[in-house]
C-alpha cells in the first residue's frame, strides 16, 4: 500500500533512558522501523517491552514522574522530530500525528462538554470561528457514529459510555486529518463488542482519510485483521518484523513462536477439555 | 459432618440468585443478578461469560456469599448458605475460595508469603501448628513455586507468580470449589497460558470444581466445561462449551462470538469487512406477547427457559423480533 | 485489561526525604535528652530565688535571672518536663482513643460511625481553650486534669485520620480475599486494614504534638495550667512581659524553647511525610 518510495515516518536507532533515584533503565534500546504513507502498522508485545514508550518517545511525550532521554532519530516527512522545538512539535502534535490511549476517561476533560473540547482543538488548529468549529465538531461526532451529534455535542464525559468516549477521542485524533494515527492499546478497556465497532470505525477512516496508522497492542486477534505489517518487540528491542500473514504463518522467532502459541483460539478446547 | 461431595450431586447449585442494589439520591435501583440459576458438578468448571454490566462478578461473590443476595438460594455441598449464620458460614468458607483479578492488591503488601500461607490454616485450624511449615511448602510446590520464596514479600514477585501466591492460599484447607474472578486478565498471555494450565491441572489432581468468570471467550473455551453467558443480569444461555460455542442460539451470544478478534489474519479481516447488525438487546428485556419459541410467558406465567436439546438452554429474553432460534 | 500496576507518583528526592526527617529526629533527641536530664544538668535549682533579679547573660547565669533572681536556663530546663510531658501522654491519650474510634467508626460504618462520629463533632466544635478553662474551673488546674483535658479535645482529629483510609482500605481486595478465606472481621480489622493506616496516623501524630505544645503553653500562659511554683513556659512567658526590656533574655528564652518544641515536631511530620509518601513498597 505504500505509494511513495520516501516512507512517512523513519526511525532510527531510538533509544529512551529513564532515570529514576540514580537507577538508569533503558527502556527502548536502539530499534529502528519505519511507515509509509497510508501504512498501517502494527506492534505486538507483553507488557515492559516498550511499545507504548516508543509511541510516546517518537511523540516527545514524557511519561509522569521520570526524566527520560531519547537517542536516535525519528524522522517525519524529512524533519527529525527530536529536534524539533516544543513549539514545532505541539503544530505537529494534533495535526499531522495524533494519538489515541487506552483509557478514554482520563484523556478527556470531566468538567468540560464533549463539543466544548473538539471544538476547542479545531479552532485552535485552524483558527475558524467558534460557529464553523462547531459545525466541524458535529461534522466530526458523526463520522465517527455518534448518533444525534448536534445534541450530543453538548454532553459531557461521563454521560457517554466507555465505547463513545473512545469514538470522541478518535474524532479529536481525526480533527485535523492527520497523516499518521498513533493508538495505543485502543480497545483494551472496552467490552468484545464495542471493541469490534471501534476497529471497524478505525479501518473506514484510514480509508476515508488515507491515514497511517501505528497500532500499538498486545491482543494478536486485534493486530490480526487491522495491519499489514507488524514489529514484535521484547525488552527494548525489535526481535521480528514482516508481512502480517507471513508473521502469523511462519513466526520465525522463538518469542513471536510462544507468544502465537499462547494466544487462546475461540475454536478449540484446551488440552483437557472434550 | 458429611460435608464431602457424593459423585452425582452437584457440588454448587444456585437457584434464583438475585441481587439488588438498593436506590440511592439520583439512581434508581439496580438488579444487577436477576434469578440466575444453574449446578456445577464435582471436578468441573463452569465458565460465565459477559460484558461489563452483564452482572457476572456481583454473582460469584453473592454465590461466595461476600454480597448479601436479595432473593434465591445458594447451595454449596446440599447446605444453604443465603441463610447459614455467620460463624458457621466462616467455617463453610473453608469449602469455596476465591481467586482474584488483581495480583497486586489481593494479597497484603505487609506480609510474608509464609504469612499469607499460614492464615487460612490458622483461621480453620485445619493443620497442627507444627506442621504449619510443611504445608506451605506443599502448597508452593503445588503452585510451582520454590519453597524456600515464602519468607518474601508479595511485591518481590511477578504478577504471574503472585497469581500463583493467590492460588496456594485458596488451595490451603482444601476447599471443593473455587470461584476465579478474572484470574488472568491482568498477566500477560503467555503467563495468562501457564496459569490456566496450572488450574486445569490443579482441577485434576484435587477435583477441585470451579467458576471460572470472564470476558475473554477464546480464553473460557480453553478451561470450561460448561458455559453461562449473561447479559443485563440474566442468564441467556446454558450448555456444554461445545454446544454454546459451536452452536450458539441466543442471539446475543452469536454476537457476542461474532465479536471476537481472530488471531488469523485473513479471517479477521474477512470478518471486519462484514459489518453485522447491532441490535441494542436491553430494549427486549420484557416484550409482550408471543415470545419467539411461541410461547406467552406473561399470560402463562411460565420459565423464560427453552430447552435446545439435552444439556443446552436459551432464554427468550432479549432476543430481538425477526431472529430466527 | 486493566492497568493493575498501582500508579505511584515521583517521590521527593532522596536526601531530601531522609534530611528532614534525620533533621527533626536530631532535634527531638536532643530536646529529650535535655529535659530528661534535666535535674542533673540544670545549674541550678529551678525553684531557688536569689536577690540577683533580672540579671543580664553572665558566666554563672548564662540566660540571666528573671524577677525573683531564679536562673532563666534551668528554669526553662525544668520548665520543658513538665511541657513536654503534659504534650505526649496527653497526645498518646488521643492516639490510642482515636484509633480505636476510628477504626471501629470506619470498618463498622453504619450506626456505630454516625453515633461516634457526631459525638466527636460535638467535642470537636468545642475550642480548646473554653473547655480548658472550663474543665480547670470545674476539676482544678492539676496536670492529670490539663492531660485529659487536651486528650479529649484532640481525640476528633486522630479519629478523623484514621477512620478516612480505612474506610477506603476496607473495600481492597486483599482484605476481601481475607474474609472469602474465612478470616474473622476482628481479625481483618486489626491485622489487614489497620497497618496500611499507620502512616497518616503518624503524620498527624506530629504534628499534633507541635500543637499540643503551643496550647500547653498558651494555657500556661493563661494561667490555667501547671500551678506555681514549677516552671513552664507559659507561665515564665507570662510573667515577663512586663520585664520584657529591663531583662528580654527572660522573655526570649522561654519564646526560643516553645519555637524550638514546636518546630521539632513540625520537622518531624514533614519528614515522616515524605519519608512516607513513597508508597508502601
Amino acid at each position: 500500500m505504500a505509494t511513495s518510495d520516501k516512507p512517512l515516518l523513519q526511525v532510527q536507532r531510538l533509544s529512551a533512558q529513564f532515570t529514576r533515584d540514580g537507577v538508569v533503565s533503558q527502556v527502548v534500546k536502539g530499534i529502528s522501523f519505519d511507515i509509509a504513507a497510508g501504512e498501517a502498522v502494527g506492534f505486538v508485545g507483553e507488557s515492559g517491552c516498550g511499545k507504548s514508550v516508543t509511541a510516546r518517545a517518537m511523540m516527545r511525550l514524557a511519561p509522569e514522574g521520570s526524566s527520560v532521554e531519547l537517542g536516535g532519530e525519528v524522522r517525519f516527512d524529512g524533519q527529525d522530530l527530536l529536534q524539533l522545538r516544543e513549539a514545532d512539535m505541539c503544530n505537529i502534535r494534533g495535526q499531522r500525528i495524533a494519538m489515541v490511549f487506552q483509557d478514554p476517561m482520563t484523556s478527556l476533560n470531566p468538567v468540560l462538554s464533549v463539543g466544548a473540547q473538539i471544538d476547542d482543538i479545531v479552532s485552535r488548529h485552524t483558527g475558524m470561528s467558534r460557529a464553523q468549529a462547531r459545525r466541524r465538531t458535529v461534522e466530526l461526532l458523526g463520522l465517527v457514529g455518534i448518533r444525534d451529534a448536534a445534541r450530543r455535542a453538548d454532553d459531557f464525559p461521563h454521560q457517554f459510555s466507555g465505547g463513545m468516549r473512545q469514538r470522541v477521542l478518535i474524532a479529536i485524533a481525526v480533527s485535523c486529518q492527520p497523516e499518521l494515527l498513533i493508538a495505543d492499546e485502543p480497545t483494551t478497556a472496552l467490552d468484545v463488542t464495542v471493541q469490534a465497532q471501534i476497529l471497524r470505525l478505525l479501518l473506514r477512516l484510514r480509508q476515508e482519510l488515507g491515514m497511517a496508522l501505528m497500532l500499538i497492542t498486545h491482543d494478536f486477534g486485534v493486530i490480526a485483521g487491522m495491519v499489514e505489517r507488524v514489529y514484535v518487540m521484547l525488552d527494548g528491542q525489535i526481535v521480528e518484523s514482516g508481512a502480517v500473514d507471513d508473521i502469523f504463518a511462519r513466526p520465525q522467532h522463538d518469542y513471536t513462536r510462544a507468544l502465537l502459541d499462547a494466544v487462546p483460539r475461540l475454536e478449540s478446547a484446551g488440552r483437557t477439555r472434550s | 459432618m458429611t460435608t464431602a461431595a457424593a459423585a452425582d450431586q452437584p457440588v454448587l447449585q444456585v437457584r434464583d440468585l438475585s441481587v439488588v442494589f438498593p436506590a440511592r439520591r439520583g439512581h434508581p435501583a439496580v438488579k444487577a443478578v436477576d434469578r440466575v440459576s444453574f449446578d456445577i458438578a464435582p471436578g468441573q468448571t463452569l465458565g460465565l461469560v459477559g460484558e461489563s454490566g452483564s452482572g457476572k462478578t456481583t454473582t460469584g461473590r453473592a454465590i461466595l456469599q461476600l454480597q448479601s443476595a436479595s432473593a434465591g438460594s445458594v447451595k454449596l455441598l446440599g447446605q444453604e448458605l443465603t441463610t447459614m449464620p455467620r460463624a458457621a458460614l466462616r467455617r463453610m468458607r473453608r469449602h469455596m475460595q476465591f481467586v482474584l483479578q488483581n495480583p497486586y492488591s489481593s494479597l497484603h503488601p505487609r506480609m510474608t508469603v509464609a504469612r499469607i500461607l499460614t492464615e487460612p490454616l490458622q483461621v480453620h485450624q485445619s493443620v497442627a501448628a507444627a506442621q504449619m511449615p510443611d504445608r506451605i511448602a506443599q502448597l508452593m510446590e503445588l503452585v510451582g513455586l520454590e519453597p524456600d520464596m515464602v519468607q518474601r514479600y508479595p511485591h518481590e514477585f511477578s504478577g504471574g507468580q503472585r497469581q500463583r501466591i493467590v492460588i496456594a492460599r485458596a488451595l490451603a484447607v482444601h476447599p471443593d470449589f473455587v470461584v476465579c474472578d478474572e484470574p488472568v486478565s491482568a498477566l500477560d498471555v503467555r503467563t495468562q497460558a501457564q496459569i490456566v494450565d496450572l488450574l486445569g491441572t490443579l482441577q485434576d489432581k484435587l477435583g477441585l470444581s470451579y467458576l471460572f468468570i470472564a470476558h475473554d471467550l477464546a480464553l473460557v473455551r480453553q478451561v470450561a466445561h460448561r458455559v453461562a453467558v449473561m447479559y443485563g443480569g440474566q442468564l441467556v444461555e446454558l450448555g456444554d462449551a461445545a454446544q454454546v460455542y459451536d452452536t450458539p442460539a441466543h442471539p446475543y451470544t452469536r454476537s457476542l462470538l461474532d465479536a471476537v478478534p481472530i488471531p488469523d489474519p485473513a479471517r479477521q479481516r474477512a470478518k471486519l469487512a462484514a459489518a453485522p447488525p447491532e441490535p441494542e438487546f436491553d430494549q427486549y428485556r420484557n416484550p409482550s406477547g408471543p415470545c419467539v419459541f411461541g410461547e406467552d410467558h406473561g399470560h402463562t406465567g411460565s420459565s423464560t427457559w427453552h430447552v435446545v436439546c439435552p444439556g443446552h438452554s436459551v432464554s427468550c429474553r432479549f432476543w430481538p423480533p425477526g431472529v430466527p432460534c | 485489561m486493566v492497568e493493575a500496576r498501582p500508579v505511584a507518583e515521583a517521590p521527593a528526592p532522596r536526601k531530601r526525604r531522609h534530611l528532614l526527617l534525620a533533621l527533626g529526629v536530631v532535634m527531638l533527641v536532643t530536646m529529650l535528652l535535655v529535659t530528661a536530664f534535666g535535674p542533673w544538668i540544670a545549674p541550678y535549682d529551678a525553684i531557688a530565688t536569689s536577690p540577683n533579679s533580672l540579671a543580664g547573660p553572665s558566666a554563672e547565669h548564662w540566660l540571666g535571672t528573671d524577677s525573683i533572681g531564679r536562673d532563666v536556663l534551668s528554669r526553662l530546663i525544668i520548665g520543658g518536663r513538665t511541657t513536654l510531658l503534659i504534650t505526649f501522654v496527653a497526645v498518646s491519650l488521643a492516639v490510642a482513643a482515636g484509633l480505636v474510634l476510628g477504626l471501629v467508626s470506619g470498618y463498622v460504618g453504619g450506626l456505630a460511625d454516625e453515633l461516634i462520629m457526631r459525638a466527636l463533632d460535638i467535642v470537636f466544635a468545642f475550642p480548646v481553650f473554653l473547655l480548658a478553662i472550663a474543665v480547670v474551673a470545674a476539676l482544678g488546674p492539676t496536670v492529670p486534669n490539663l492531660i485529659l483535658t487536651i486528650a479529649i479535645v484532640y481525640t476528633p482529629i486522630m479519629a478523623r485520620v484514621v477512620r478516612a483510609p480505612v474506610l477506603s482500605v476496607k473495600r481492597w481486595d486483599h482484605v476481601e480475599a481475607a474474609r472469602s478465606v474465612g478470616v474473622g472481621e476482628l481479625r481483618i480489622a486489626i491485622v489487614h486494614v489497620l497497618p496500611m493506616v499507620v502512616s497518616p496516623i503518624l503524620v498527624q501524630t506530629s504534628l499534633t504534638l507541635a500543637n499540643t505544645i503551643f496550647t500547653v503553653t498558651a494555657l500556661s500562659f493563661l494561667g490555667i495550667g501547671p500551678p506555681p511554683p514549677d516552671p513552664n513556659w507559659g507561665g515564665m512567658l507570662s510573667e515577663a512581659r512586663q520585664f520584657m526590656e529591663l531583662a528580654p533574655l527572660t522573655v526570649i528564652g522561654p519564646a526560643a524553647a516553645i519555637v524550638f518544641a514546636t518546630l521539632t515536631f513540625i520537622v518531624l511530620a514533614n519528614g515522616l511525610r515524605d519519608l512516607l509518601d513513597v508508597g508502601s513498597h
